[in-house]
């Protein structure tokens, strides 16, 4: 019996000696080869540059960092998430892009009580049924874009249409717009899917054309996002009925959209032109240091770095006082290249979405189109 | 549905299907010609696509001398791939084939991601087939797509013409056969193959090519495609190109109709998978299956 | 050489070493451990088709995710679900689709029958993934494992070392019942008809009956990999029955080396590692970043290296150094 109390009293001393001593581990879990390749470059290159302006420290101590690629996969996902929590120990776990990894990674880092903040993944049920008290999301739920999309179109029409991919990340998105614009007295007549990931739109947009509506909405990201604008345009639909859609439409697709993007208003918690001083500074520093534009996704990066150092600073730099960390992240207001956000009670942010218009290679901030915006989440009992 | 719609819908599946076909038309050579299984495919198309991001900037307004060039370097490309690498796969058997070509995908993905990146990119239409007609009140169709649809057709005449008219064509089909009768009458195999497999991959690379100006270019685009192609080459009959053609465009009616039929359109990702089923169910061998291979 | 009477030996001695594992690794070496011994089911049941029978399935994968979705889906909300009845159904759910989907397809033959079986594999990965059945394209989850209740004591799936010894003799008693299989009447007349079929129904053999019946089997086997992987993960997601899935378990039982049942989860074994291996910055350093790269040449080698798979890996060696 004594040598095992000795060899559990042993492990808990260096347990707590690692919580308030020596690196930091964060484990990122990220997309690095495959569709999502440049989100997941995008998410640890803003992660990595609020690090760096802070000297490479947070609360005094170095940040190690841990990375394994999730090529998407959610069948894999589990496991992936335990590399990072068994085998590399992680202390904090940053992830991911796609929703159905995110869940999983929610999951097991709920298991594990893990503190997990996710920079990108809008799965409505993360900060919904499956939240919890070391579960953040620095990013959006899908459901936010869409109802501020909805609350705006229906200021100018009366009816429309949705379109999107029939997966969960579209059918939030559709579900968030249909609300809004319905609150604002519109209809939605009808809701257009195809399977993911096909990208022949020409049957659907003549559909679209031989119903008329008002307006459509869509969402779309990615390659997908591309192609359906530029087809959009091609059909002659972008002149007689207006097309809008949730931000990731015209974010990072711009250049490879070209004039068929042009004049397309979007919604989403972010701008590249938003003329605040966090902004200018975050867009130059991202440039000096990664020779790149900054998009959405380096921002959220950005602001989970921002994020882990509030709770980090009120543990002072003790990672064993989780409870003092989650209050003070509750409680804190991000200074985000985005304007400054906080979190709603289930830690998804409440944020100002933005009406956008594409003008040029930039998505310029035209308005603000719901101000203060939180997830309903519904489900979320904590 | 109305009338004009209808129409709509049918241009919109023949489309498609053209463009599926161009693609499909290689690997039908490749598969029933030289018997090889490869999952790389779509890698070619993906290549044919970036290199049209690539080129385009210096050929501006010469599309055509644009694709040409893309056409002979790919087809370079496959002449030097299948002397170095694939002629070795020919005594191995199907699987064995499988996976290296499913290896050779990973490798071709990586070394995109090494040399042009992972970000999305769009090609630009050349000016004279920008522009759209208008298709009656109900809206317009972009010039360009007519451009497709029309080198398409010009492939597959081009295409007919070799394999039935020419000497070449002669060996290929000699070579589909039989093999070994052919050898034996004189048919340098070997150098057949080499031809027939770079006509494979610049058919893929063209199609590519061809597609990146509607479809843009990005990451894992030819894992998409790759089944469709497998599917449309099954259903139409290993090795026989008017077999991928006529399959080309069922799948691009399965897939168009598929969307916009009212209680099926939940199901719209079954559809060309049951149309397979039901073929080969019926006809065991696909559509017009080239016999004695 | 091993002959007859003792190529049991390394089998059990493998199943013993596999016992004996949790006592020197981490419990992340145990994850890993178990995924790879689902996978070893998992492509067992593939090499009966592929190895055994010379039937190439590439929809297998819908097998294994009807296995691991019925477990999920029949789970009860707020309490562990009984392994007796929830792994015999996702078996049998697993079978039945394989009964259909085998009748059908033992139609055709060669690569059309590859194609056939890849047609209902999507079918059924659709299904999942569009439709209600599935309950959302992002997957669904198990709140709590099953539970094997013997009589008073009970194996809780939740506790890792339980699974972990459930999967391990899942593995032993699948390799050991094909073993018997590939022994069997059944089992040669499988071989006879993957060397020549026509010359099997010329002496009187119905071909039909006989490699239906392995594709169910294998589907059942498949099914109860499903299983083995909704206990260790508590999950189900639509991308466990797409080709992708398919194509790996075929990699897999072709990087081993086909026409033998070690072949299967030496395969299921070095796919999982190299891929760990490669993708580990711990290891390999920045390479990690490139892992398609190195694994994608690995495995070029490989196959160009050893024709036979890696089980044919002493030989070759034998005759480098001989």
């Amino acid at each position: 019996m004594k040598p095992k109390l000795i060899a559990i009293a042993a492990l808990a001393l260096t347990a707590s000696a690692h919580a308030q001593q020596g690196p930091i581990k964060v484990g990122l879990m990220l997309p690095y080869t495959g569709t999502f390749a440049a989100l997941g470059v995008a998410i640890e290159n803003g992660f990595r540059l609020y690090v760096q302006e802070q000297g490479g420290k947070l609360a005094g101590r170095e940040i190690q960092y841990f990375k394994v690629d999730d090529e998407s996969d959610p069948s894999k996902a589990t496991d992936n998430t335990n590399k990072l929590i068994r085998r590399d120990q992680v202390d904090v776990l940053v992830g991911t892009v796609h929703s159905g990894v995110a869940l999983a990674m929610t999951r097991v880092a709920k298991e594990n009580n893990t503190l997990l903040l996710i920079p990108n993944a809008g799965a409505v049920d993360i900060t919904g049924p499956m939240c919890g008290p070391n579960i953040f999301r620095t990013s959006f739920s899908n459901w936010q874009p869409g109802y501020a999309m909805g609350v705006v179109a229906a200021k100018k029409h009366k009816n429309a249409m949705t379109i999107t991919w029939n997966y969960a990340a579209g059918a939030e998105s559709v579900r968030g717009f249909t609300e809004g614009f319905t609150k604002g007295g519109g209809t939605v007549t009808r809701n257009l899917n195809l399977p993911f990931p096909n990208v022949e739109f020409q049957a659907l947009l003549t559909e679209i054309a031989a119903q008329k509506p008002e307006a459509v909405y869509t969402f779309f990201a990615g390659g997908g996002a591309v192609k359906f604008v530029k087809d959009y345009e091609a059909a002659g639909l972008k002149k007689t009925i207006p097309l809008y859609g949730a931000g990731f439409l015209t974010d990072g697709t711009l250049e490879a959209q070209g004039a068929a993007a042009q004049g397309l208003e979007t919604t989403l918690h972010y701008a590249d032109s938003l003329d605040l001083p966090k902004n200018n500074a975050f867009r130059k520093n991202y440039a000096i240091a990664y020779k790149l534009n900054p998009d959405v996704y380096a921002v959220q990066g950005y602001d989970t770095a921002q994020l882990l150092a509030v709770g980090l600073a009120a543990a002072k730099g003790d990672l064993g006082k989780r409870d003092a960390m989650v209050k003070a992240m509750e409680k804190a207001t991000i200074d985000s290249p985005r304007g400054k956000f906080t979190l709603s009670a289930a830690h998804n942010p409440v944020q100002d979405m933005y009406l956008r218009e594409v003008k040029g290679a930039n998505n310029e901030m035209k308005s603000v189109a719901v101000k203060a915006l939180a997830d309903p989440a519904t489900g979320c009992k904590m | 549905m109305p009338l004009e719609v209808f129409l709509v819908q049918c241009l919109n599946a023949v489309q498609y299907g053209l463009l599926l076909f161009l693609l499909a038309s290689g690997l039908t050579l490749i598969f029933g010609i030289m018997g090889v299984i490869n999952l790389a495919h779509g890698s070619f198309y993906m290549l044919g696509a970036y290199m049209a991001f690539v080129l385009a900037p210096h050929f501006g307004q010469n599309f055509l001398v644009m694709l040409l060039a893309g056409v002979l370097i790919a087809a370079a490309f496959g002449f030097v791939l299948e002397w170095a690498f694939f002629s070795y796969l020919y005594q191995r058997e199907h699987l064995q084939q499988v996976l290296m070509t499913w290896a050779l995908i990973l490798v071709f993905e990586e070394l995109r991601s090494l040399s042009v990146g992972n970000d999305v990119h769009g090609v630009k239409v050349p000016d004279w087939l920008a522009g759209s007609v208008p298709l009656g009140t109900l809206m317009t169709y972009p010039v360009y797509r007519l451009f497709a649809s029309a080198a398409c057709i010009a492939v597959a005449i081009g295409l007919y013409v070799v394999v039935n008219r020419t000497r070449l064509g002669m060996m290929i089909r000699a070579g589909a056969s039989n093999r070994d009768m052919a050898r034996g009458l004189g048919v340098d195999i070997r150098r057949l193959y080499r031809i027939v497999f770079a006509g494979g991959v610049a058919l893929a690379a063209l199609a590519g090519m061809i597609a990146a100006p509607l479809s843009s270019v990005y990451p894992n685009m030819g894992s998409g495609v790759l089944i469709i192609c497998f599917v449309v080459v099954v259903i139409g009959g290993i090795g026989s190109i008017t077999g991928a053609l006529l399959a080309s465009l069922l799948v691009g009616f399965v897939d168009t109709f598929g969307k916009v039929l009212p209680v099926f359109s939940q199901y719209a990702g079954v559809g060309v998978y049951l149309l397979m089923a039901v073929i080969l169910i019926l006809r065991p061998e696909g559509l017009l299956a080239r016999r004695g291979t | 050489m091993a002959n007859a009477k003792t190529a049991w030996l390394v089998p059990v001695a493998g199943a013993v070493a596999l016992g004996l594992l949790p006592l020197v690794v981490t419990t992340y070496g145990q994850d890993l451990v178990m995924r790879i011994m689902v996978f070893a089911v998992f492509a067992l049941s593939l090499e009966l088709l592929v190895g055994t029978t010379g039937l190439v399935s590439l929809g297998h994968a819908a097998f294994f995710g009807i296995g691991a979705y019925i477990t999920v889906l029949l789970s009860p909300a707020s309490e562990a679900g009984s392994v007796w009845l929830l792994l015999p159904l996702a078996m049998l759910a697993a079978a039945a689709y394989a009964l259909v989907v085998g009748a059908l397809s033992l139609r055709t033959k060669g690569i059309y029958f590859i194609m056939v079986t890849l047609a209902f594999g999507q079918m059924a990965y659709f299904v999942f993934h569009d439709t209600p059945v599935g309950r959302g394209t992002d997957g669904i989850f198990l709140n709590l494992r099953p539970v094997l209740e013997l009589g008073s004591a009970a194996l809780d799936l939740g506790d890792r070392m339980h699974r972990y010894y459930l999967t391990l003799a899942a593995l032993a008693a699948t390799y050991a019942l094909l073993a018997l299989v590939l022994r069997s009447r059944f089992g040669r007349a499988l071989a006879g008809i993957k060397v020549n079929e026509q010359r099997m129904r010329a002496a009187g053999f119905p071909t039909y009956p006989y490699k239906l019946a392995a594709f169910v089997l294998a589907g059942a086997l498949a099914g109860l990999a499903g299983f083995l992987l909704a206990a260790k993960d508590a999950a189900a997601n639509p991308e466990l029955l797409s080709w992708h899935e398919s194509g790996v378990v075929l990699l897999m039982i072709i990087l081993g080396g086909l026409g033998h049942l070690r072949g299967a989860v030496i395969g299921a074994a070095a796919f999982t590692l190299l891929r760990e291996l490669y993708g580990t910055y711990s290891i390999v350093g920045p390479l990690a970043d490139h892992w398609q790269l190195t694994l994608g040449f690995t495995v070029i080698a490989f196959v160009a290296l050893l024709p036979q798979g890696l089980i044919g890996l002493p030989a070759r060696l034998r005759t480098a150094r001989g």
